[in-house]
């Protein structure tokens, strides 16, 4: 990501604004990828194609639980414990690729997951697999209001932020340390899913 | 010296502002409970009397957000402006794939006029959290 701004040492709110290349917070190359993601999503509830509806919620599932869990559990705690800048450094390099990844992926692997669950029954009250199925519902829908109502915007408000001539360092540290404990608490219910899912292949 | 130590002063940050995300933010959470109560019931028709309450109140909370966000003077409606549309966009789409996915499943009449309301809820209430929590940093001027 050429594009990205640090927030360096230098800056301070008496200093003058340091001339940096702004921060693509939607990074553009990553757009027909989720056009292609969305078609493919599209026809495979469209044409019940199964093999794409299979191939959706396994990679977009593994992708989100993977992804989420090294992000909460391994990257997040790394850091909370670095320095302002560098984290600022790492954030402007990391942030606007999570923005167009994880919506994507967890785009892919509900819209199919409903579909793969309706078609192997596991959405009637008389399969053994419905009471694991709501679980997963509930799990899901927690992890939805977490990230959608806290993480993401936590994470579009620092990389403006980054974008200002001087960035407010308090603000951005702020910023961070929501994203750090959100996303620690989505990499323990991912754990949840991991059992849920698990369960539910093996019956 | 530090990006910690170069800050703007405390009270840019602390500006206090009505709680317009929190209620977004109850709104969303109000509608993804109504979403697993329906999707819970399928194929069959879930019960609609506490889906549509939490329909109604979701949808309240959500009004009241964008009275308190249009009664906001010192504010930076052009980040807001720009973050919302684009974040409307990308919502809309994903609202209009699980639209799309309950039709196919044949969803039909109430319980489809309710989850598509769920889901005009849902695409408003994201796109305003996310540009309420950048705007409310961002220059007013």
């Amino acid at each position: 990501m050429s594009e990205a701004t640090i927030v360096g040492r230098s800056e301070s709110s008496h200093a003058p604004p340091i001339d940096r290349p702004k921060i693509q917070v939607v990074p553009l190359w990553g757009l027909p990828v989720v056009g292609l993601a969305v078609l493919f999503v599209a026809l495979s509830i469209g044409f019940n194609w199964r093999w794409g509806l299979m191939f959706n919620h396994v990679v977009g599932g593994g992708l989100w639980t993977g992804i989420d869990l090294f992000v909460g559990l391994v990257i997040g705690p790394i850091l909370g414990r670095l320095s302002i800048p560098a984290r600022a450094e790492f954030s402007a390099r990391f942030m606007p690729k999570m923005v167009i990844i994880m919506p994507t992926v967890v785009m892919m692997t509900l819209a199919t997951g409903f579909q793969v669950a309706r078609s192997q029954g596991n959405l009637l009250a008389s399969s053994p697999n419905h009471a694991w199925l709501i679980v997963s519902f509930c799990v899901v829908g927690i992890m939805a209001t977490v990230a959608l109502g806290i993480l993401e915007p936590a994470n579009i408000a620092v990389l403006y932020e980054m974008n200002k001539p001087i960035p407010n360092g308090q603000l951005i540290h702020r910023l961070m340390q929501r994203f750090v404990y959100t996303s620690g608490i989505l990499g323990i219910m991912q754990v949840a899913t991991l059992i849920i899912m698990t369960r539910l292949g093996s019956r | 010296m530090s990006a910690h130590d170069a800050t703007a002063p405390a009270h840019e940050v602390d500006r206090p502002l009505p709680p317009i995300g929190y209620l977004a933010t109850a709104s969303l959470g109000l509608v993804v409970v109504g979403g697993i109560l329906l999707a819970s019931y399928a194929p069959r028709v879930a019960p609609l009397g506490f889906a549509t309450g939490l329909l109604i109140a979701a949808a309240i909370l959500l009004l009241t957000a964008r009275a308190l966000l249009g009664r906001l003077k010192e504010f930076a409606w052009g980040a807001f402006a720009t973050v919302f549309k684009w974040a409307l966009l990308a919502y809309v789409i994903t609202a209009g794939m699980i639209e799309f996915a309950f039709v196919h499943d044949h969803t039909r009449g109430s319980s489809l006029v309710i989850v598509t309301f769920m889901l005009v809820i849902f695409a408003l209430s994201v796109p305003t959290i996310i540009a309420f929590t950048t705007a409310r940093y961002a220059d007013p001027r």
